[in-house]
């Protein structure tokens, strides 16, 4: 009796021939991406039809002329300044969360924690400046469906400081209500990001995570984080660079 | 049965790839702070120095250093290079879809600006 077997009788062990995970990634970590991906759709949709508008219009508002001030400090004159502070921020926080989740590899609790804070600490102050960056641009008169002007001035020379090449009411308004549209977005998300991360935190605290015997939670949250953080590059890049 | 080494498939024998080490982390820190450093030195130094105009290269360079900087925060921060191969394509072969409607929205924006063109500062009187 031979011992050889056929082709058809031997087991194949291949990734994809069952009895193993083929991803080797768990469920929720799984499903995190997958909303991710979703959630990277809403945003591409946004920023792609924000600049359709750009792209569409002869002439649209100076990103170096709006976003020229550094709240507190200086009220014109210094273009990318407090967006730079800004990215770095977020970056930073990006960082910090990453360093959060190699803890957590380790099962370091006091690290975990410490980086944790550290995170939640960026977020705010990202979000602060936000706050202090939209007030700005709410005073000069932009917000949804309103742009700068008063009556008996003609918007030539109220939106004159907005503009290098010819003024236009209806770029300035597409800009507005695309700005304070995308930027409020991404700003949500960042909000949800601290809040998800202060009840992970939480669990951290509580000894959840020592008791299950692994971190990945610290690494799901740390999924959404820099997601929230990628955004903001492409944000940055077609909002202040272009 | 022909089943001498049906053995039984290891769940997680991959189960440690590669991670994040703390020195690997700094490193991608700071070429993302690089890269926006350079960003800001095209913005502020050369634009606004007046050695290259606003435009449509300079638009160029600024997008491939985002997505250079995407690309570092996908592949490392969030892991996703030493995932597999199979869940990397399943997450990131959809943004076809997006390169598809950026072409289409630009077809509609240049059509949009043929229109609109007559009427440069429209509805001002």
């Amino acid at each position: 009796m031979s011992t050889t077997v056929t082709q058809l009788d031997k087991v194949k062990t291949g990734r994809w021939n069952g009895g193993r995970s083929p991803f080797n990634v768990e469920y929720g970590k799984i499903m995190m991406w997958f909303f991710l991906t979703s959630d990277a759709f809403t945003f591409s949709a946004f920023l792609i039809y924000y600049g359709t508008q750009r792209f569409a219009h002869l002439t649209w508002p100076d990103p170096d002329k709006v976003f020229q001030s550094i709240p507190l400090i200086a009220d014109h004159g210094y273009p990318l300044v407090f967006v730079g502070i800004m990215t770095f921020i977020l970056i930073m926080s990006s960082v910090t969360m990453v360093l959060a989740v190699e803890a957590g590899h380790r099962n370091a609790k006091k690290e975990v924690v410490g980086w944790m804070v550290a995170t939640i600490i960026g977020g705010l102050m990202f979000i602060g400046c936000q706050a202090m960056e939209w007030t700005h641009l709410h005073h000069e008169g932009f917000w949804w469906g309103s742009i700068p002007g008063q009556e008996g001035v003609s918007p030539e020379v109220s939106l004159a400081p907005f503009f290098s090449k010819e003024i236009s009411e209806v770029s300035a308004q597409q800009f507005a209500n695309l700005f304070f549209t995308i930027t409020g977005f991404h700003g949500f998300h960042v909000s949800v990001g601290i809040l998800l991360n202060i009840i992970v935190l939480g669990m951290v605290l509580a000894n959840t995570f020592e008791r299950r015997g692994s971190y990945l939670m610290v690494e799901k949250v740390g999924l959404y984080w820099h997601f929230v953080d990628l955004v903001w590059v492409f944000v940055f890049t077609f909002f202040y660079l272009v | 049965m022909a089943s001498q080494h049906h053995d039984q498939a290891v769940g997680h024998e991959e189960g440690h790839h590669e991670g994040m080490t703390k020195g690997r982390i700094w490193r991608v820190f700071f070429y993302l702070l690089a890269i926006t450093a350079l960003e800001f030195f095209i913005a502020l130094v050369l634009v606004h120095g007046g050695v290259i105009s606003k435009g449509l290269g300079v638009n160029i360079v600024y997008i491939a250093l985002t997505l250079l900087k995407a690309y570092y925060i996908v592949a490392y921060f969030m892991h996703l290079k030493f995932e597999t191969f199979g869940f990397i394509m399943s997450v990131t072969i959809v943004f076809l879809f997006i390169i598809y409607l950026i072409a289409l929205m630009l077809t509609e924006g240049t059509y949009l600006k043929g229109h609109f063109s007559p009427f440069p500062f429209w509805p001002n009187p």
